[in-house]
């Protein structure tokens, strides 16, 4: 464990006070558009479920369509046991932040699509951080029933008010034989936040996940590894990660798959910029069936000289006859692409950032609009401010 | 007037230069060519014009209607109104071809689609810029990208390289458009607009020639060593320079030379 981390820990409080129903309505504008910058539109109605924790409440839970529930999943162990769900895929003791959150769990979400259900809008589910050094450590549990398919929109947020504190995020997903699950995570930490999620997924025959994390705001601090295991025929995984790091910020994520059966496939892609913070851009890829199809993408774009990015792609295969491969590429802007665009009247600024954000586009289907925006508006200022 | 005026332009690269005094006067209107064989100094002239990083000029200035440009950013000379077609343009990834050209039409978008459907690119609109282009479709997304601009003065580094035979046909009538030659099939004009249109001038670089059988040219000029060697009519300079080679404007070159 880094001096950081060691040192935020120490400051934290396991304790916040209850909160309730009512805090929803007294959020400010500003708590409000924050949280629209994760993806969660508390007002908006273009949603089929809603999860909302405040800190360690869980205010909110409402499913506003019959083929999904969202449950505190506190409420959820109690009405379904969930005895095969809960720890069955991360072990308690992997490390110390899961040791932790065995010890300090404060509710998370329990979100299940039925058996056949086709869900056209997101649920969006909310982990809301509003207090200063404060520790918020969550189990979340999705399911997938059989054919069905759901889209998940997570926005973990930290406060306006908020500096320091610690996330820790324990994710078990299960995506059951054919279905279909997109789970879009948006991270908007504050600068001396340490964020630890640990996420895994169990894909069945011919189910598809699709895995897609923006974390554009600073942390001072972020380690994750989701990890999705094909388990079945034919399934398939996606990671698309897109990363921002400002000076003092230290992020070091990256995707596993596991291709345990024949026709499975995958696709890691990630974008890493880097303002003057550090990210480490890792990428695993596993083969342990003939046939598998699988290819890992590590871009990065360092926008200063203070800047580090460091990618790490993988590939183990372990049977022979597999197609696999990766492509990684660290560099500045070239230059030419600069020009090019200064002779068709754009600034030098003009042009730099519509070249970070067409690097950063990657095409997350189904992100709400005015998300886009926001991650547009988001970059143009970000790199402004590092350049 | 002249639109461009060039004086005794020297241009490095590093430390080696490239090109060695050149003068050249374009009057407003006028099309003007630039013969030359591999690495004589062709784009390294474009790009000076342009501004481009790395192209220093160690002597002699840059004059765009009557403003002294040779220290201006790349932006504010395409803001006075220079355009560029380049030889090989980069990629841009991520950036959708449609995204480019709404950027160089400004508040001119309504000719997008129309621009587009003329240069066969309406499905190119929502690729990224020049990735996986065709070398004949990099320089047709020049020409759409152009059109949009408007620019008063445009560069036109080999527009017809690598096109096959009916695109070099198509790829003439946009810079017919783009020099306000001809008018655009559903455009509506004030003869105002005309007429400053008609005042628009070009420099185009060329190896074949085949472009001039649809653009005409009124002045053609032959760059050789960094040095320009010959000025005249251009149709008499290219059927030389086919019928004799590049030799022969050495030649030439050095008699004048003497001579003078
Ligand atoms: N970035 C560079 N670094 C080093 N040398 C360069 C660079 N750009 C151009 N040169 C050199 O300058 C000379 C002129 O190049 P330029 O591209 O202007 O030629 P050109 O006349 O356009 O040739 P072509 O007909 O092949 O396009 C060449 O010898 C070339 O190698
Ligand atoms: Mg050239």
């Amino acid at each position: 464990m880094g001096n950081e981390i060691e040192r935020i820990v120490k400051e934290i409080k396991d304790e916040a006070p209850p909160r309730s129903e009512e805090e929803i309505k007294r959020l400010s504008e500003e708590e409000r558009n924050l949280l629209l910058k994760t993806g969660i539109d508390i007002l908006g109605k273009n949603r089929c479920g809603l999860f909302f924790q405040h800190d360690h409440s869980v205010i909110k839970c409402e499913s506003m369509v019959d083929g999904v529930e969202v449950m505190d999943i506190e409420e959820a162990r109690k009405r379904y046991g969930l005895e095969e769900y809960w720890w069955k895929l991360i072990p308690p003791d992997k490390d110390i932040w899961t040791k932790r959150a065995a010890e300090h769990q404060e509710h998370g979400y329990f979100i299940r699509s039925f058996e056949g259900a086709k869900v056209t809008y997101p649920v969006q589910s909310c982990l809301y951080l509003s207090m200063d050094r404060l520790a918020q450590d969550v189990h979340n549990i999705v399911i997938a029933e059989e054919g069905s398919e759901l889209h998940i929109i997570t926005g973990c947020a930290a406060g306006p008010h908020v500096r320091s504190g610690l996330h820790v995020g324990i994710s078990e997903f299960y995506v059951k034989k054919g279905a279909k699950l997109r789970f879009t995570m948006i991270h908007n930490w504050a600068e001396e936040m340490a964020v630890r999620p640990r996420t895994v997924v169990v894909v069945e025959e011919g189910g598809s996940f699709e895995s897609n994390y923006i974390c554009l705001l600073p942390a001072r601090d972020l380690q994750m590894y989701p990890t999705a295991i094909l388990s079945g025929k034919d399934a398939v995984a996606t990671f698309n990660t897109v990363l921002l790091a400002k000076e003092g910020s230290y992020m070091d994520t990256g995707s596993r798959v596991v291709l345990k059966k024949e026709g499975c496939r995958a696709e890691i892609i990630s974008r890493a910029v880097s303002v003057g913070g550090t990210i480490i851009a890792r990428g695993h890829l596993v083969g342990e069936a003939p046939g598998v199809k699988a290819h890992l993408e590590c871009k990065g774009l360092l926008l200063s000289p203070k800047g580090v990015i460091h990618a790490i792609p993988e590939l183990e295969g372990r049977t022979s006859d597999l197609d696999m491969s990766h492509e990684a590429a660290v560099g500045k802007i070239a230059k030419e692409e600069i020009e090019y665009l200064m002779a068709r009247g754009l600034t030098e600024q003009e042009a730099t950032s519509l070249i970070v954000k067409g690097f950063l586009s990657i095409d997350i289907e189904g992100l709400p609009d005015e998300l886009k925006r926001e991650i547009d508006g988001l970059i143009s200022t970000v790199e402004k401010e590092g350049l | 007037m002249n639109i461009l005026q060039i004086e005794d332009l020297c241009v490095s690269i590093g430390d080696r230069e490239v090109l060695k005094g050149i003068d050249l006067f374009i009057p407003r209107g006028e099309v003007h060519t630039l013969f030359g064989p591999n690495g004589s100094g062709k784009t390294t002239l474009l790009s000076a014009i342009m501004g481009f990083e790395g192209y220093r000029v160690t002597r002699g200035k840059i004059i765009f209607n009557g403003v002294d440009i040779t220290e201006l950013p790349t932006y504010e000379r395409a803001r006075l109104g220079l355009g560029i077609s380049f030889q090989k343009p980069p990629a841009i990834n991520g950036v959708k071809l449609k995204q480019l050209a709404q950027i160089c039409a400004k508040e001119d978008g309504k000719r997008l689609e129309e621009f587009a459907e003329m240069l066969n690119l309406k499905e190119h609109l929502e690729r990224e810029v020049n990735v996986g282009f065709s070398g004949g479709e990099v320089k047709r997304s020049e020409l759409l990208q152009l059109l949009l601009q408007r620019p008063e003065l445009v560069l036109l580094d080999e527009p017809e390289s690598g096109v096959d035979l009916e695109n070099i046909a198509i790829i003439g009538e946009a810079i017919n458009i783009l020099l306000g030659k001809k008018v655009a099939s559903t455009e509506e004009k004030s003869i105002k607009r005309i007429k400053e249109e008609r005042k628009k001038a070009a420099l185009l670089i060329t190896h074949t020639g085949h472009i001039l059988d649809y653009v005409d040219a009124d002045r053609g000029h032959v760059l050789l060593n960094g040095k320009i060697v010959c000025s005249g009519n251009p149709r008499e300079i290219l059927s030389t320079i086919k019928d004799h080679g590049y030799e022969e404007c050495y030649r030439c070159f050095k008699d004048e030379f003497k001579g003078g």
